[in-house]
């Protein structure tokens, strides 16, 4: 994945709560086999709406997208990220976001950004205007021309993946040994356990 | 050595931990994984590209469900009956051809024990108590019901278990849903649950795992307790769990994937464990009162839209925040209703029984018994019954529910996800309504422009009965 630093750049002004992983792309968009292309299935039911933010000039190609709470609840469907990336979208902004949906961007190189919903409020103003957003990951920063400056967490592994561009599968191949030893240690005391389909 | 009170979560989660790095992300291993034709073909194609093989094919299971037709699959002939949708095609040949070919059993759609993979784990003894199962379905939850930590994951993390057998995660929080008393008659595990995701929102859950404890669940078959904690994930939570005990042993004993023998008496000692310590502290807890429960339904495009059927649709202005305000109106447009109506009077053209939620016997044999000698309203155009899983519908066939289905004008399917996702030929059409048993309503789940009213099985069978969205306890 590629890493992600800071993002500069304006935002698209969704605002809308419980953005499920439905509506970011629906499931005729899911036969595919490839992660590739997904954007064009992208807020499909939003964009058919006249004068949607996503296909007005003023966000066309904005980096940032600022959303509600509990954004990309539901399915688990990583197309959701998948598509939100191809439309060019690297950091999504919301109060909460779902477990999954989180993971997933994240494993795509997008970084979820929590703030509460006053700090979303004043950047869906900003974004509104048309001005540029700035999201530091190193400095765990969202600032605006306007001298607004919001700090927010973010788990220090997930930072530090984002900010490196790593792939966890590698990571994990590398502690072999150590899940070697654990099957090992469960093998000998519930065998049960390890025998799944194989009994 | 004394050890401090732990919750059932923590206690699986620690039995589970290879290893905690010093940022505190976890390693923890995955005991059982379910994997199905949608979110499978780009992990396989990952591990394919990086040349990486599957570490533990015999924990891994897979089944195709999303993309199937619940028409019959063989001809007259005995042939297989191609699908007609070329991309469904070939999304469910690549599993036929990434399973076998990494190892994994694969289950195929003309099997007798194809089904709906939450249906199929728990059915095959392959999902079993204390263990981690994931699936790249956020409906894994539903396994909690035998007491196992099942939770839903991406594609990526699809690949990272088949070529670790481990995922990376953060440790969530405990949290107790108690409910106290019992639920009044007519009133099921649906219900329930769809009352618990209103009254805590779809975000309550959010960053927790649920355990849901009282006496309402140990009084709960294992079907019923899949219903309960497959749905967790419409309140936010990662996973939903209930504490295994005589009832789900006794359901798991003899199935085909379980423990057998000595082994089943060890695993019996270890699941008898499993259970919260007294003094153990959960991160948040609500009560629920069991009395308080009635029949419930949906009436707009998130689950936690939730009221009772003696309900009326709400007044957006009723709402404290100012974005469930705007949400509730954007629902209220998408599902043509009009707030103050009362939700028996909201006309239904389509019926829907199926979905991991509500497809097992005891679904099957709560609709059949609303239905039996009755016959769905003329208004009803599309009534559908599709059984979890090919031996629950072996199963209602031998108790004569499918006649009883299709003499009061349902059809009677193939086993599959049919209309609960919008991905195969099963779907509502645009600015019609639905009763479903599934577990979304969200905006065009059961297809473009679809309108979805989430009800328990009884309550679809009594919605098809009178053409509207109604009270199952008045039906008598």
């Amino acid at each position: 994945m590629q890493p992600l630093t800071r993002v500069e750049g304006r935002a698209i002004p969704l605002g809308l709560k419980n953005v499920d992983t439905d509506i970011i792309i629906p499931a005729k968009w899911l036969k595919t086999i490839s992660r590739e292309g997904l954007g064009a299935g992208a807020f499909e039911v939003l964009r058919a709406e006249p004068g949607n933010v996503f296909d007005d000039p003023a966000y066309k190609g904005a980096p940032i997208l600022i959303a509600g709470d509990n954004y990309g609840c539901g399915s688990s469907r990583e197309h959701a990220a998948w598509a939100m990336l191809d439309l060019g979208i690297r950091v999504v902004i919301a109060p909460s976001f779902s477990d999954i949906h989180s993971g997933n961007a994240v494993k795509n190189g997008i970084l979820p950004v929590v703030l509460p919903q006053e700090a979303v409020d004043r950047l869906l103003e900003v974004a509104r205007e048309g001005l540029e957003i700035t999201v530091d990951l190193e400095q765990q920063t969202v600032t605006t021309p306007y001298q607004d400056r919001f700090t927010f967490k973010i788990d220090p592994f997930r930072r530090h993946c984002l900010l490196n561009g790593l792939d966890e599968v590698g990571l994990t191949m590398a502690r072999g040994e150590a899940i070697g030893a654990f099957e090992a240690s469960r093998t000998a005391v519930q065998p049960w356990l390890m025998r799944g389909t194989a009994i | 050595m004394a050890s401090r009170p732990r919750t059932l979560y923590e206690k699986i989660w620690d039995a589970h931990t290879v290893e905690t790095r010093d940022d505190g992300t976890a390693l923890i291993y995955i005991d059982r994984h379910l994997v199905h034709e949608v979110t499978s073909p780009q992990a396989f194609e990952a591990l394919k590209v990086a040349g990486r093989p599957v570490r533990r094919p015999e924990l891994t299971l897979a089944v195709p469900d999303h993309n199937l037709p619940t028409t019959p699959r063989l001809d007259s002939t005995g042939k297989p009956v191609p699908i007609a949708d070329p991309e469904s095609a070939a999304q469910l040949a690549a599993l036929e051809v990434n399973a076998p070919a990494f190892g994994i059993r694969y289950i195929p759609a003309t099997a007798k024990e194809q089904g709906i993979v939450h249906v199929v784990g728990p059915e095959q003894g392959f999902s079993l108590p204390g263990t981690t199962i994931v699936c790249g379905d956020s409906h894994t939850a539903c396994h909690g019901g035998l007491g196992a930590l099942a939770f839903g994951i991406g594609t990526s993390e699809v690949e990272h278990v088949l070529a670790t057998q481990t995922l990376l995660l953060q440790q969530s929080k405990p949290m107790e849903v108690r409910v106290e008393g019992d639920l009044g008659p007519g009133v099921s595990a649906k219900d329930l649950i769809l009352h618990i995701i209103g009254r805590i929102g779809a975000a309550g859950g959010s960053g927790y795992v649920i355990e849901y404890r009282g006496r309402v669940f140990e009084q709960m078959t294992i079907e019923e307790r899949l219903t309960v904690c497959n749905m967790s994930i419409e309140a936010g939570a990662r996973a939903g769990l209930i504490a295994p005990d005589d009832v789900t042993f006794a359901y798991l004993k003899g199935r085909p994937m379980a423990p057998q023998g000595d082994e089943w008496d060890a695993a019996v000692a270890y699941w008898r464990t499993l259970h919260t310590d007294d003094g153990a502290v959960f991160a948040k807890s609500v009560t629920i009162n069991a009395a308080d429960v009635e029949p419930s339904v949906t009436w707009g495009t998130s689950p936690e839209d939730v009221v009772p059927i003696g309900g009326c649709v709400p007044h957006p202005e009723e709402f404290a925040d100012e974005s469930k305000r705007v949400a509730a109106q954007k629902s209220l447009d998408y599902m043509g209703l009009v707030p103050g109506t009362p939700m028996t009077e909201v006309r239904i053209e389509n019926v829907f029984i199926g979905s991991c939620t509500n497809s097992r016997i005891e679904d099957l044999r709560a609709a059949a018994a609303v239905l039996k000698g009755r016959r769905k309203a003329d208004n009803v155009r599309w009534a559908i019954v599709v059984p979890g899983s090919g031996l629950v519908k072996a199963q209602a066939e031998e108790e004569g529910l499918d006649k009883i289905f299709t003499e009061a004008g349902f059809e009677w399917r193939e086993p599959g996800c049919s209309a609960c996702l919008g991905m195969n030929p099963d779907k509502v059409p645009p600015g019609e309504r639905c009763a479903s048993t599934s577990n979304r309503n969200f905006v065009g789940r059961q297809g473009p422009g679809a309108r979805t009213h989430l009800v328990s099985p009884a309550m679809a069978a009594a919605a098809a009965v009178t053409g509207r969205l109604a009270d199952v306890r008045a039906l008598g």
